[in-house]
């Protein structure tokens, strides 16, 4: 229980990337390597240390920034070893400024897990949506710009629902520390603070953001943001709403309704987000179910989804980082020239399909396991439902759209295609080693599950027979009707139909009604107003001119200047910004209230 | 070495498709003999191969279901947002 050697792992991950743009030439990029690998062992030290470190006294309360307790160890050592292999991937970017953002947000999500109470937790977690939303903004693709507005809406609208509900909990109960809610007691503050927590995890109907984000992020930022705001918030659910049984009504139809989408998608990086909306639903429902093996079954599938996720994320930025191209209708027939990439993309595709001795066969069954002993048959049967639908998309459609049928794109585009830079490759087969790793050596992340006392052994003869089966039927489906699953060149409805037509409707309202009525208004104010206002204005400026411009010329020039400058920052004529400037005054506003 | 490796069993399509087929089959007689004593429900003891039919109803209707779902508006033209 002391605060003397503890070292945050975000802050090392922080000071790094105030210093990296001032690193040049041969040593940037060991200094790339060299941080992350610093936060990880820093990571693994503290594992080592369970307690609570970094209690800073700050106005009435104790913020904790480092509780390091079984929940919180499992997690971190994912993320900092998931900062190495994204760092990894991106050595080749010569942008400084895309490593500190990503680098910003790998230090918001561990800042997350390692928080004792939610005014930490809401510090980093802000500053994971604030610096995310730069992995989309340095893409330079068309609609990214716009994606990435949308984005920083979205997420800075569910920072405001949870800070709401935090501070209104804070009112009640006089409490901030970040701990399990209680589902008898529930009040208007707990579920804010889970639709806060949700949104993050993509939990319909607040999960739209996450294909529309991920597909527009650049190469390298998509494969960071795949594996920390869902997994960060899965972690905070774990943490405050395990057992809350609405959990796994949603997450089984977060399961359902993200295998549908990424069946009809034709954008590959779209496919992957709305396959992790699917993944997600298992952890969602493993949290609902709330049992030591749940919950541990949980932990370990967000574990391994990190690294396949990953992996395969990787593959699909090696596929547009070489051709420029993300639509399956313009790809095909790659595995000639990307045979390392299609080899890596199996490895993923086959670890999310749940294949024996690959890691998602001993995470996702835990989770399926745990509702059948609960006696939640449907959940269970229609989580194995989705599983067949898992292989069916990032197993075989993927793969087989992209690398095998028929070439659909430009000759240019075949002809760009090659396996992408030793980098990228290293960081691929460091994922896919980790996801033999899983499957094949079980303590490995069995051992670090926070339940003890809960064995599982997924290698049983039955459990790897019910797999066979499933796989082998599977695929056998789509060998009969893989044709009425091919691309397509359309894009999906989704429930962001509302803000971004609502966005549109609002932008005609002030282009036409709002726009006449100023006008018209206009028209009378020049006809009517004119002489009234001349006269009064004759009178100002003689008043001005002979009474006040001696004494407040100055002031009033100063003013003028700071306007000036002031309008120059704030008011650059996109709603979007200042929408957002006003809703983080008025979140500041709100905490003031209560502190003063 | 990938690519050799591809190429020469997209030669030989015929006999791959009849392997895996054969291995279908012994999925499916390895599922009558094996131990039932993990099984969860009485559909898994009493019904062959219960998962294999399980899991080719649940990809027909995956695949079924999002193409209806699909086709009823939610599939769009691609500059469906833009002015």
């Amino acid at each position: 229980m002391t605060t003397s050697c503890f070292l945050h792992p975000a802050l090392i991950l922080i000071v790094g990337a105030i210093i990296l743009p001032l690193v040049r030439g041969p040593f940037k990029k060991p200094y790339l390597v060299l941080i992350p690998l610093l936060t990880f062992a820093n990571v693994l030290y503290l594992s080592t240390q369970p307690g609570t470190y970094g209690i800073v006294p700050f106005l009435d309360w104790q913020l904790v920034f480092g509780r390091v307790d079984s929940y919180s160890i499992v997690f971190a050592f994912i993320m900092a070893l998931m900062a190495i292999i994204g760092t990894i991937y991106g050595l080749h970017v010569e942008n400084v400024w895309h490593h500190v953002a990503a680098w910003f947000y790998v230090a918001g999500s561990l800042g997350v897990i390692y928080c004792g109470d939610y005014l930490v937790l809401f510090l980093f977690w802000e500053m994971m949506a604030f610096a995310s939303t730069f992995l989309v903004w340095f893409n330079k693709e068309e609609g990214a710009l716009a994606a990435g507005y949308r984005y920083i809406l979205v997420h800075s609208f569910g920072g405001v629902v949870l800070l709401l509900g935090f501070i209104l909990r804070y009112q009640a109960t006089g409490d901030l520390s970040f701990v399990l809610m209680d589902e008898n007691n529930t009040q208007l503050y707990t579920w804010l603070i889970l639709a806060g927590l949700m949104l993050n995890a993509a939990v319909p109907p607040l999960h739209s953001w996450l294909p529309d984000a991920y597909s527009k992020a650049t190469a390298v930022g998509a494969v960071f943001m795949c594996a920390f705001t869902t997994k960060t918030a899965v972690y905070t659910l774990i943490r405050a709403y395990a057992g809350f049984d609405i959990l796994i009504v949603l997450g089984v139809v977060m399961a359902i309704y993200g295998i549908v989408y990424a069946i009809m998608e034709n954008d590959i990086r779209r496919l992957l987000g709305w396959e992790i909306v699917s993944q997600v639903g298992y952890m969602v429902a493993g949290i609902g179910i709330g049992t030591a093996l749940a919950i541990n079954g949980a932990c370990a599938h967000a574990f391994a989804h990190i690294l396949y996720k990953g992996l395969l994320f990787m593959a699909a930025g090696a596929v547009i980082h070489a051709t420029g191209k993300s639509k399956l209708t313009e790809l095909g027939g790659l595995y000639k020239k990307m045979p390392a990439t299609l080899l890596f993309m199996i490895v993923g595709g086959i670890s999310v399909s749940a294949f024996p001795f690959f890691s998602g066969f001993v995470t996702k069954s835990m989770i399926i396991a745990a509702s059948l002993s609960e006696h939640l048959l449907l959940a269970a049967f229609l989580l194995t439902l989705v599983s067949a639908g898992t292989f069916l998309v990032a197993g075989l459609r993927l793969p087989y759209l992209l690398f095998f049928s028929n070439r659909r794109g430009t000759e240019e585009t075949y002809a760009r295609a090659e396996d992408p830079p030793w980098n990228m490759q290293a960081a691929m087969i460091i994922s896919s080693l980790f996801c033999v790793l899983i499957g094949t050596y079980l303590p490995f992340l069995y051992d670090m599950l926070p339940n003890t006392g809960v064995p599982y052994h997924p290698y049983s003869s039955y459990h790897i027979s019910e797999t066979l089966q499933i796989l082998a039927f599977t695929a056998l489906a789509f060998y009969f009707f893989h044709r009425k699953i091919g691309p397509e060149p359309t894009i999906s409805l989704d429930l962001d139909w509302f803000y971004r037509r609502g966005g549109q409707a609002f932008l005609w309202l002030a282009k036409y009604p709002i726009q006449m009525a100023d006008n018209a208004w206009g028209a009378a104010y020049r006809v009517v107003g004119l002489n009234s206002l001349m006269t009064t204005a004759k009178f100002s400026a003689w008043f001005d001119w002979h009474g006040i411009d001696g004494i407040v010329d100055g002031t009033a020039r100063s003013v003028r200047a700071i306007g000036r400058r002031l309008s120059a920052v704030l008011q650059r004529g996109q709603i979007q910004m200042t929408i957002y400037y006003t809703v983080t005054f008025a979140a500041v506003i709100l905490i003031a209230y209560v502190w003063l | 070495m990938i690519v050799q490796l591809i190429d020469s069993l997209r030669a030989r399509l015929q006999g791959l498709t009849y392997f895996f087929f054969g291995a279908i089959a012994a999925i499916v007689v390895w599922s009558l003999t094996v131990d039932l004593h993990h099984a969860h429900t009485w559909a898994e003891k009493v019904i062959p191969a219960f998962w294999g039919i399980f899991a080719f109803a649940s990809a027909m209707a995956i695949i079924f279901f999002s193409r209806w779902f699909g086709k009823g508006g939610i599939t769009t033209r691609e500059d469906y947002y833009d002015n």
